[in-house]
């Protein structure tokens, strides 16, 4: 069974055919195109380092399957810094020292520029805590990561701002 | 996971037609079944995509002052759609309680309504499971069973449903819009989904072929706004599925409950109506010790399966802590937790 879908990933069109339906969006990346920043924890929605945007919002992308998503335009951790700048979640996990074996660290700043883009938690942390617990950080660096989307996110709406200014 | 064809019709009637074949399963955006088949628990021969069904993903308010969702619409989307979570703020309470954001932005409101149970041992192939495979028995009566059933389980089953949304949705009178081979039918919620009985792996009423296009809340659903709440007890404070949880909805006039709504979940098979409860607030004042004698009739036929008759008591006090919240008044805002009682947010 050949299966043959269009995708846009980090902006680039790519025309794929699958010879398996049972491909998910996640295994397609790793497995397939070598994006391997995307990373595979639990394989089951339980832990959220599969986290990748979808038509702008985050989802588990172990939990979909690529056929089903021809079309479909996708932002991975390869995607998100322009040239070589890091995007503001990114360097605000940095300077917070949001992780520390970092494995969980890809779904969690997908996450959190998806939190970011859904604008439901505004600046209360607990607001913050409870929009990001689809991503589990088995090292415990819950402090620094709520700390970091906190702070990317005033920034980013601080040079929002700037520039309608 | 097993091997499967892949069909993704353009209509209606050929999604019906294929997925009433033998082996075929509907997928939407198969949060539940492909985590079920990845587990080998589901095994479909075929998977009938119905994502790209036209109509589908639409929010509509009716003449008759009802609203039709249909059942592709993103929880997430309708949980944030803000006429939806003013007229109905418990069961957008519900759906912002349930699994994670990123399940949220993909699950589907006729995907929820479909969710299989998460008894672990329903979820382990190796595992014996009436529900699975009928008559093999259940491990789970002899096995962890401190969060299964209290309420309307058998020795066949003692698995509760999992879902959030369907339990303000129930005490709402929900209706179900399905199609199927004879046409379109309707069903009320409540009908979905079954007990176990002498016949647990009869999970739904649906029929081979079955799919449904849409849920509707009636237009008295709308008359709780003032104070409803979705109360939901967790073994963390988020991203778990629900130990007790509770729906309240009261219309108050004049210092007196004209009317009540409640259901509960975690507690059985399907969401749990308690329309004793309902009467026993009927017409009396607002006040803890109705509230409390409601939790009692609403929990009277509860029996333990297992290691969990704690689960009796801790459900009356949820029901009496989602009433007191009720009565106070629905807040402008669904705090942080959704109806948590770990919520550091007052009046959470």
């Amino acid at each position: 069974m050949n299966l043959p879908l269009s995708l846009t990933i980090n902006g680039v069109r790519r025309e794929i055919v699958l010879d398996d339906p049972r491909v998910t969006l996640l295994d397609l990346l790793r497995e397939r195109l070598d994006l391997t920043g995307t990373k595979k924890g639990c394989d089951r929605g339980q832990c959220g380092a599969c986290t990748i945007l979808v038509d702008g919002r985050r989802i588990n992308s172990c939990l979909a399957l690529a056929v089903s998503h021809d079309g479909a335009e996708i932002t991975t951790i390869e995607g998100v810094g322009r040239g070589g700048e890091l995007h503001p979640v990114q360097a605000a996990f940095i300077a917070h020292d949001g992780f520390q074996c970092g494995f969980c660290t890809p779904g969690q700043i997908m996450s959190g520029i998806g939190m970011i883009q859904e604008g439901q938690a505004g600046d209360d942390p607990e607001r913050v805590r409870e929009c990001m617990s689809g991503n589990l950080c088995r090292c415990g660096a819950y402090q620094g990561i709520t700390e970091a989307v906190l702070e990317a996110q005033s920034n980013m709406t601080a040079t929002k701002q700037r520039r309608s200014a | 996971m097993m091997n499967f064809d892949y069909v993704r019709p353009a209509s209606v009637a050929d999604a019906i037609a294929a997925g009433s074949e033998k082996g075929a399963s509907y997928l939407a955006s198969g949060t539940n079944l492909l985590d079920l088949m990845k587990g080998g628990v589901s095994r479909p021969s075929r998977l009938v995509d119905v994502t790209r069904l036209p109509g589908l993903d639409r929010i509509e308010h009716l003449a008759d002052g009802s609203l039709r969702i249909g059942a592709l619409v993103r929880n997430a989307d309708l949980a944030h759609d803000a006429d939806f979570a003013r007229n109905y703020p418990a069961v957008a309470e519900a759906l912002l309680s349930g699994a994670s954001a990123q399940l949220r932005n993909a699950a589907t409101v006729g995907g929820n309504l479909m969710q299989r149970t998460r008894c672990a041992y329903f979820y382990d192939a190796g595992s014996a499971c009436n529900r699975r495979w009928p008559g093999a028995g259940c491990d789970a009566l002899k096995g962890e069973n401190r969060l299964h059933a209290v309420l309307g389980w058998s020795e066949g089953c003692i698995a509760t449903h999992p879902s959030d949304f369907c339990v303000p949705l129930v005490a709402f009178d929900a209706v179900v819009e399905i199609e199927g081979k004879s046409g379109r039918r309707e069903l009320p919620l409540e009908a979905l989904h079954c007990l176990p009985g002498d016949a647990p792996e009869r999970e739904t009423a649906l029929e081979r072929g079955d799919l449904i296009v849409a849920l509707r809340l009636p237009a008295a659903a709308k008359n709780f706004a003032g104070h409803a709440r979705y109360v939901k007890v967790r073994e963390r404070t988020s991203y778990a599925f629900a130990v007790v949880s509770a729906a309240a909805s009261l219309r108050i006039e004049d210092g007196r409950i004209r009317e009540a709504r409640l259901a509960l979940g975690g507690v059985a098979a399907k969401p749990w109506r308690a329309r004793e409860a309902e009467q026993v607030l009927t017409g009396a004042a607002p006040d803890v010790a109705v509230y409390r004698e409601a939790a009692r009739a609403a929990l009277a036929e509860a029996k333990p399966s297992g290691d969990n008759a704690f689960k009796i008591e801790l459900a009356q006090r949820i029901m009496v802590r989602a009433l007191t919240l009720a009565a106070r008044g629905t807040p402008d805002r669904i705090p942080a937790l959704p109806g948590s009682p770990f919520s550091s947010v007052a009046g959470a």
